[in-house]
């Protein structure tokens, strides 16, 4: 049986791990290819590096950090963060990655997706969706430049919907987007995206749990395989996600990071409470 | 010297390193020539079924693979490298394969299960490789695929996995060893099996 994926993620910016703290097993906490090789000893499913480096200049800094990672470890890589052209995509392919996950990219010419997976094949290509609860007093960013486009109209938020919606986000939550994230995230299947990396940005570091609505609501709407992301603060969030939020996978950053658990401990809470996990 | 064919799908590097890492010279090609030089051959690779016979046949590798494959070279398949072994692929219509192997590929039926199937997978070994040291039955392999082989000749079937179907997730017939799922990904098992594989092309 296909077992539920534990993912952790890093944060990298300008080739080094934030949120950096020093460990006592690690010869270098801000290598991301030391941090690597701990979460591949414990039996991480696959790895996300995301990279925060704001500066374009620097975008081969990840590269050769993928590069040295690919050498180590072998398992699943995934890599999200200022992904802007199918060279950025080709570049992180050979250099060892297996997925990239793009986000603002998609938003601004959905049809990148589209190009991507037809070049590249829909299995590298996650469309990262960062999801947040509609409020009345929420602004919006309408900057898309196919905001009239008519194949698209079918993904905005429409004043008449009803009940719980979520909006998406681009540029780490700074910009709301008047876009429907159940709508966006199948349309995003329609034009090839392999797997869907969903964020609660409502519940981004605060460690209440994922967003189980959210994450469900999503879940059954797409038939490609979704991770659960976004508000990890212990082992039975991990459970609700996979197991009521019946996401396939499930990221989390902190929790591992800061060393409260380790991916091990993770996966034998959840095989005791009966999620088919590989251990 | 291992190659490692390169017609311009997914990522090889982590083939290559994964040879490397367990002691294997592998080298990465994409020309005929050094097909024929090459005492083993691995055909990795991830995407469409008819893009990849399509890079083949532009960079005349089919016909190298074919006869590679016909004079008893270790060959190892991996992902479509399994796949483009077969008759023929229902994946855009009709792709014609390499033809080693008898039989189709097919994609996964409409369910309430994901697809591609991905993620981590068990493989019930019905028949053991001789590349497969130190590997138990039923553990876990990284699998990311959207269609799998049907052999029609069943003896061929080496391992399967469940996902919704039962499905045949390795094949092996004498010096050829092909799976679905990714060895290079696998951790210290897939690496395993990269080992096996390296220690027969040596004794070949």
């Amino acid at each position: 049986m296909l077992a539920k994926r534990i993912i952790p993620c890093l944060d990298v910016k300008d080739g080094r791990v934030v949120k950096g703290v020093s460990f006592v097993n690690l010869r270098d906490a801000g290598d991301p290819v030391e941090n690597a090789k701990f979460y591949d000893k414990q039996g991480a499913d696959e790895l996300v590096f995301l990279d925060i480096t704001a500066s374009h200049e620097k975008r081969n800094i990840i590269i050769d950090v993928v590069m040295r990672t690919a050498e180590e470890v072998f398992m699943p890589l995934t890599v999200g963060g200022g992904i802007k052209t199918l060279d950025d995509i080709r570049e992180l392919l050979k250099s060892g990655c297996d997925k990239v996950s793009v986000n603002t990219s998609a938003v601004k010419d959905p049809f990148f997706v589209s190009r991507a997976a037809e070049r590249f094949g829909s299995q590298c290509i996650v469309v990262a969706v960062d999801a947040k609860r509609v409020t009345k007093e929420m602004t919006y960013t309408d900057d898309e430049p196919w905001v009239n486009e008519p194949s698209l109209m079918d993904v905005r938020l429409q004043d008449s919907d009803n009940g719980l919606r979520w909006a998406i986000s681009t540029h780490g939550g700074r910009k709301m987007k008047r876009i429907d994230a159940v709508k966006w995230a199948k349309k995003m299947e329609e034009l090839g995206a392999g797997e869907i990396l969903l964020t609660s940005m409502d519940r981004d570091g605060t460690k209440d749990g994922y967003d189980i609505d959210l994450t469900r609501t999503i879940a059954e709407a797409v038939s490609i395989p979704v991770i659960a992301s976004g508000g990890v603060g212990n082992l039975e969030h991990l459970y609700e996600g996979l197991v009521y939020g019946k996401a396939d996978a499930a990221l989390a950053a902190s929790i591992f990071h800061y060393r409260e658990y380790t991916v091990k401990e993770a996966k034998e809470y959840l095989m005791a409470k009966g999620v088919v996990v590989r251990l | 010297m291992i190659a490692i064919v390169d017609y311009g799908m997914g990522n090889l590097r982590s083939v290559e390193k994964g040879f490397l890492k367990v002691g294997f010279d592998a080298r990465i090609v994409s020309d005929p020539v050094s097909v024929d030089n090459a005492k083993g051959i691995v055909l990795p690779g991830v995407g469409a079924f008819m893009d990849c016979i399509k890079n083949l046949t532009d960079i005349k590798l089919t016909d190298a693979i074919i006869k590679a494959i016909g004079k008893g070279k270790p060959f190892l398949g991996i992902c479509l490298g399994l796949q483009v072994l077969f008759t023929e692929s229902e994946e855009f219509g009709v792709c014609k394969g390499l033809n080693v192997f008898k039989g189709r590929v097919v994609r996964f039926p409409k369910s309430e299960l994901k697809v591609p199937h991905m993620g981590w997978n068990t493989l019930e070994i019905k028949r053991r490789p001789p590349i497969f040291n130190g590997i138990g039955d039923k553990s876990y392999f990284y699998f990311v695929h959207s269609f799998y082989v049907v052999p029609e000749d069943k003896d061929i079937i080496a391992g399967t996995t469940d996902y919704g179907v039962n499905f045949t997730a390795m094949v092996w017939k004498d010096n050829v060893f092909a799976m679905q799922f990714h060895p290079e990904k696998s951790q210290e098992l897939g690496l395993k099996i990269l080992k096996g594989f390296g220690e027969f092309v040596r004794k070949a």
